[in-house]
């Protein structure tokens, strides 16, 4: 490696650990995102035009180019396009992009474990073999001759066992990743529904238990399948379906991994995949050698762990209960038997009326606000009520969206000022002075099951206490259980009026109606 | 377990720099705002994208009659620019918006 290559890619993990660090604090954010992505970009450009392996530069450098553009077309284009709510789905694919590299680069380098025999000194070394073998049959072959080949193949043979596990772990993280990430991303816009079968975990171990075994096995075998000429230049191919076997296996334990938990948790999921993948490119990084690829995996790879478990925690469960949990299919019978009470519906002019004459309003947005993009009239009513004198505050649950933190991205988008915005204990000291709270799209995060029924799938989940202000008002757009798919409480006690419709149309008909109040 | 002590000797430097990279990731990130959770999962996820190197160094060395090695690493190349290039402009358009908000205070 190049002394200049070196020092590239020594500024290059600087500049990963100091963007992480800028991109935890909100002034420095985006300075932080750039920070990383120009030494990123440094990396790639030296990687390309300084990289030396056994004296030799790269070439294919037409594949690489083309590689590279069109990547970027399609990064760029799918970037910009995205609506803000479907963010965590375009994250989640990026992220199975990655494992696919890692896992593709797994690949490749296993062919070029057998391509070890295309060498000068390999095809000689076939050739030693092979006068060996036919001195043998013809019975003249002399105990000497057979020393001195064997002492020459010892000689040149490598212990390929810590390269192939190096191999193979990044096949295992990147397949795993990578269909993980592409269920994940299925689930969130509703492709793929929330599947779960009886034993479930016992088959999902048993998967696993088949890549240990399948891992185990090859690297038992390395050592006697290669080199090949060791054998007189044979083939590999029962080797190389063992391979494919566990590259198989990997797939399909992505998928049953990711497949049985609940959608409200697949932010934790994706976070979770997320340090996979920077794990994957870490063996990269031990594969070639290469302290770029080595930091900036490792990097992500526990940032993403902690980051994973601050997500659990502001939920209050723990890792193992949202991976173990199976928080969608299964919970379903348990709320048919349960008995629903009456809700009663507002009508738009009443609810203008409550909002316009109440002191204090809190607004609590969820997932329903962004799918109706919802944002901007939200912000709308906001001013109106402030003209009128009312102090309107928004209450953001930490898990609000689909991902942590979702919320506050659409609401500054719609450009409603931060010292509006509440966090949950924040929120919860102020609800129990406050006059009128519009729910608007959002359910499990106000569902009071979460503290009193120990049952509930969601016990535990520090919620919002709305129940504690004056009135609720609950926009909706029917009474069909939340994400998470559990019934809700709140709307049928008392004080909770439902007001049902899409939430971009009913603010507007809101707004409408409180400036006639 | 000598070949195990062997390893680790021979790989002295990297152990040190993996379990380092370890404690860093876990500071650096530990006191971070809920605000932010989205943003930095959406950044690390393009910090990932690392990979790309790993992809270029194989498509580049890839001979020049292997065509399952050119066509994985070619579509390697690509996947990984996806992750790199969405994962930062991804990022940036999120932040984007916190930062207009800051400059209209």
């Amino acid at each position: 490696m190049s002394s200049i290559l070196s020092i590239i890619y020594l500024i290059g993990s600087v500049t990963f650990i100091l963007g992480l660090k800028m991109l935890s604090k909100p002034d420095t954010a985006r300075k932080g995102n750039l920070v990383a992505a120009a030494g990123m970009a440094l990396a790639i450009v030296g990687t390309i035009f300084l990289y030396e392996s056994e004296g030799a530069k790269l070439h294919n450098y037409g594949w690489i180019f083309a590689g590279l553009l069109i990547g970027t077309v399609i990064g760029v284009m799918a970037a910009k396009r995205v609506k803000m709510t479907a963010m965590p789905e375009m994250v989640s694919m990026f992220n199975g992009m990655g494992g696919a590299c890692a896992a593709l680069i797994s690949i490749i380098e296993f062919g070029h474990l057998a391509g070890n025999s295309g060498s000068a000194g390999a095809a000689a070394m076939i050739k030693i073999h092979q006068v060996g073998d036919m001195m043998e049959q013809l019975g003249t072959s002399s105990r000497e001759f057979m020393e001195q080949r064997n002492l020459l193949q010892e000689m040149f043979k490598v212990d390929y066992r810590g390269t192939l596990l190096i191999i193979l772990l990044g096949l295992i993280i990147g397949a795993v990743s990578f269909a993980g990430s592409v269920i994940a991303w299925g689930k969130l816009n509703g492709r793929v529904k929330d599947f779960a079968f009886p034993a479930q975990h016992i088959v999902n171990m048993i998967v696993l238990g088949v890549i240990v075994i399948l891992a185990a096995a090859l690297l038992i075998h390395v050592n006697d399948v290669y080199p090949l000429w060791a054998h007189g230049g044979g083939s590999a191919t029962g080797f190389n379906l063992l391979f494919y076997g566990l590259l198989i296996v990997s797939l399909i334990y992505g998928v049953l991994f990711v497949l049985p938990i609940g959608g409200a948790d697949m932010p934790v999921v994706i976070s979770l995949l997320n340090s996979f993948t920077g794990v994957a490119a870490a063996f990269g990084g031990f594969l070639y050698n290469n302290p770029v690829m080595l930091t900036g995996g490792i990097l992500v790879g526990s940032a993403g762990t902690i980051l994973t478990i601050l997500m659990c925690k502001a939920m209050n469960r723990s890792l193992k209960n949202v991976l173990i949990g199976s928080f969608g299919g299964s919970k379903s019978g348990a709320v048919a038997g349960k008995e629903q009470g009456a809700y009663k519906e507002i009508s738009l002019s009443d609810a203008a009326v409550v909002l316009a004459y109440a002191n204090k309003v809190m607004i609590v947005p969820g997932y329903g606000l962004a799918v109706a993009q919802a944002q901007h009239v939200c912000h709308e009513l906001e001013r109106l009520l402030e003209e009128k004198g009312v102090e309107v505050k928004y209450a953001i649950h930490p898990v609000a969206g689909r991902m942590p933190g979702h919320m506050n991205v659409l609401l500054a988008e719609a450009d409603v000022s931060y010292d509006k915005l509440l966090e949950m204990e924040e929120a919860n000291a102020e609800l129990p002075t406050t006059d009128a709270v519009l729910v608007l799209g959002a359910n499990d995060v106000v569902n009071p099951a979460a503290k009193t029924d120990a049952t509930s799938p969601i016990y535990g989940m520090p919620i919002l206490e709305v129940e504690h202000a004056k009135v609720v008002i609950v926009n909706k757009r029917s009474m069909k259980p939340g994400y998470a798919g559990i019934e809700n409480d709140l709307f049928f006690q008392p004080k909770t009026s439902m007001l049902f419709g899409d939430a971009k149309q009913v603010l507007q008909q809101l707004v409408a109606e409180i400036k006639q109040v | 377990m000598e070949q195990l002590s062997v390893f680790i000797q021979q790989h002295i430097e990297m152990i040190y720099v993996v379990i380092l990279s370890i404690f860093l990731g876990i500071e650096v990130i530990s006191r971070v705002p809920s605000v932010l959770h989205t943003p930095l999962m959406s950044g690390a996820n393009a910090i990932h994208g690392v990979v790309i190197i790993g992809a270029i160094i194989v498509m580049g060395k890839a001979e020049a009659g292997n065509y399952l090695a050119l066509v994985l690493g070619f579509l390697a190349v690509i996947l990984g620019t996806v992750n790199v290039v969405g994962g930062f402009v991804v990022t940036d358009r999120m932040l984007e918006m916190f930062k207009n908000k800051k400059e209209k205070k």
